[in-house]
């Protein structure tokens, strides 16, 4: 059964749920509304015999209303054949049924989304950050997230505050310092999640004779 | 006739000998913290498990102790800047992401490499893949306790750095491929090296084999030892040798061949049962058919150009570009801006020693993607480790780790 003919299928069952098929390079994708996800899944993997859960990712479409997405990529293992379903995620509702019920891998796929994006599974069994330590306040793949990270708090680390040196070159090229002019300027959406930093710049580089 | 109180002791005593007898009363467990630094961990992987007396109940893998923000980086970046981080990810076998991430690159410019190309990246990824199941099968002896094994795969490792640093001046981070080609064509004295060193390489991996495959203490560390069934490694998504070491024949440079890899004829060994010595035995065998492989790529290596010449997003030669107008705009273009990918996104997976390591980019055109999510083997193996452990011993534990042979810088990216 090629993917065609399993969106075909699919399309049948759950009408208006599932979008009409957009080919790319030789692969299909299609786009399921999210409340039918979990049947939708169910039904691909008994009838159509997509057995393997090969990825599921979160998207971050910053600026698109519903702002995120969720892509799951299907494998038949019989077929030899791929299949991705993309469902929306609005930002305002950031709630979407879990698949662990139809495939054990998409635990861990989905923890990952949690973690970088905070898209919450409904009836996971364990939606625990995965890569950042639990407790981390942000989360990183968001677009306004700043790619040289927000300073945080670490857990557990034990450090004299006035034994710390700030870096020898921070807040230029090599070591940048989110929250100063100069990061605003190159990455203007964090302007929502900014520390202010710019005293940390002109902190003296000294440090006491121990 | 009893008195109340010697009632009530006779039943507390019943009681407590009921206790005794049930194995899972939650009192008698113990939470072990195999940190995230620990000789048997391959990598920084931490492991909470929880002990009854000595047999493992349940084993929670903790990962994310090498999170280096690959995938928010790639979004940063050019797609050729970021070539240098996919070296990083399986940091055993380089060379193979090298080559998985140029192709899923190529497939979404809708480009074809030239032939020559297509075989030289066949041999760099058989390369890699006996370089990898070396490291692979030399860390499960030592953990197991054969020493000697992990020091002769090593040597032979040594050797493979070296047709690696011919090939493209580095020995481990090589950075070889570029999108729509390679950075260089093969050296001269690189087909030599290979011969030479695919003639003294099957002493070493037969001698391999007579210290293990039927070595008592080593077929009673691993037989029955982690099974993983067939429908629960489908279930778990696990690829690579642990799938093919579970009963499944599927690997993708059959199912979807890539890079020619059609051309070249090999078989793909399958295991029986999935339990560690399957998965040993499946990577010893991919290493024999790796060497046929790429004897198969040198004697029928196509000559001609290595980079198509008519193509947009290579750069062009030095000299053209220091004397004439249009190749300097072009490289400059190239450079700085990066290809033009066009809108639209794709998933391209080769089959890496790990497993199947996957690109999946979303691109909004222009040359910086989306979002490029990386779906690494041995962050969706890992999460099939509980399943193999249940019901075994610590030391089972640090078998299982070992022929699961994964690699943190791919699970954490």
């Amino acid at each position: 059964m090629t993917p065609a003919e399993s969106v075909e299928k699919l399309r049948a069952r759950y009408g208006e749920a599932v979008s009409a098929p957009v080919e790319f390079r030789g692969e299909v994708t299609v786009a399921v509304a999210s409340e039918k996800i979990v049947e939708a899944c169910r039904f691909l993997k008994a009838e159509c015999g997509f057995d393997m859960l090969t990825d599921l990712s979160g998207v971050d479409n910053y600026g698109e209303d519903p702002r995120f997405e969720v892509d799951y990529l299907l494998y038949s293992l019989s077929n030899r054949c791929h299949l991705r379903l993309k469902v929306k995620v609005s930002e305002d509702d950031m709630t979407i049924d879990t698949v662990t019920s139809v495939w054990r891998t998409a635990d861990w796929h989905e923890r990952e989304a949690f973690d970088m994006f905070g898209i919450r599974f409904r009836g996971h069994p364990n939606l625990k950050r995965i890569l950042m330590w639990d407790g981390y306040p942000y989360f990183p793949l968001r677009k306004e997230f700043p790619l040289a990270g927000i300073p945080t708090e670490l857990p557990d680390a034990e450090v004299n505050a006035d034994k710390v040196r700030t870096a020898p070159m921070l807040g230029g090229p090599f070591v940048p310092l989110t929250g100063t002019r100069r990061s605003l300027m190159r990455e203007p959406r964090q302007a929502d999640t900014v520390v202010e930093n710019e005293e940390r710049l002109k902190r003296p580089n000294k440090q006491e004779p121990v | 006739m009893a008195t109340q109180y010697e009632m009530e002791m006779i039943e507390s005593a019943a009681r407590a000998q009921q206790a005794l007898e049930e194995a899972s009363s939650p009192g008698e467990r113990m939470i072990l913290n195999m940190g995230p630094q620990h000789p048997s961990t391959h990598g920084v992987l931490r492991l909470v498990v929880e002990l009854d007396g000595e047999e493992i109940v349940n084993v929670w893998p903790d990962v994310g102790y090498l999170h280096r923000g690959d995938e928010k980086i790639a979004e940063n970046m050019t797609y050729t800047q970021f070539i240098p981080y996919t070296d990083r990810l399986d940091y055993l076998a380089p060379l193979a992401n090298n080559v998985a991430y140029a192709c899923a690159v190529e497939k979404l410019c809708g480009f074809t490499t030239t032939p020559r190309c297509n075989y030289i990246r066949v041999i760099c990824a058989e390369l890699a893949r006996i370089s990898s199941h070396l490291l692979g099968i030399g860390a499960l002896a030592i953990d197991i306790g054969a020493v000697t094994v992990f020091l002769y795969t090593f040597r032979e490792r040594e050797k493979l750095s070296d047709i690696f640093e011919c090939i493209c001046g580095a020995r481990f981070t090589t950075s070889y491929t570029r999108i729509g080609g390679l950075a260089n064509d093969l050296p001269p004295n690189f087909t030599p090296m290979v011969h030479k060193f695919l003639k003294e390489f099957p002493a070493t991996l037969e001698e391999v084999d007579r210290l293990l495959t039927r070595n008592k203490i080593f077929l009673e560390r691993n037989r029955d030892i982690g099974l993983l069934s067939r429908q629960d490694a489908i279930d778990f998504g696990v690829t690579g040798p642990i799938l093919r070491g579970s009963g499944v024949e599927w690997d993708i440079r059959k199912a979807h061949p890539y890079s020619s890899y059609e051309h070249f004829d090999f078989d793909v060994p399958v295991g029986t049962i999935g339990d560690c010595f399957d998965r040993y035995l499946v990577r010893m065998e991919e290493t024999r058919q790796s060497q046929r492989i790429i004897r198969q790529a040198l004697d029928n290596l196509p000559s001609g150009p290595v980079n198509s010449p008519d193509v947009k997003m290579l750069l062009p030669e030095k000299k053209d570009v220091l004397t004439k107008m249009e190749e300097l705009i072009h490289q400059f273009i190239n450079v700085t801006e990066g290809i033009n990918a066009p809108p639209g996104e794709i998933y391209f997976s080769a089959e890496n020693p790990k497993g199947e390591l996957g690109f999946y980019i979303i691109s909004k055109g222009g040359g910086v993607p989306h979002r490029l999510k990386i779906r690494a083997p041995s962050f969706v193996n890992l999460q099939a480790l509980p399943v193999m452990a249940k019901g075994h011993i610590i030391s089972d534990l640090v078998a299982i780790l070992g022929s699961i042979d994964f690699v943190m810088g791919e699970c954490d990216r």
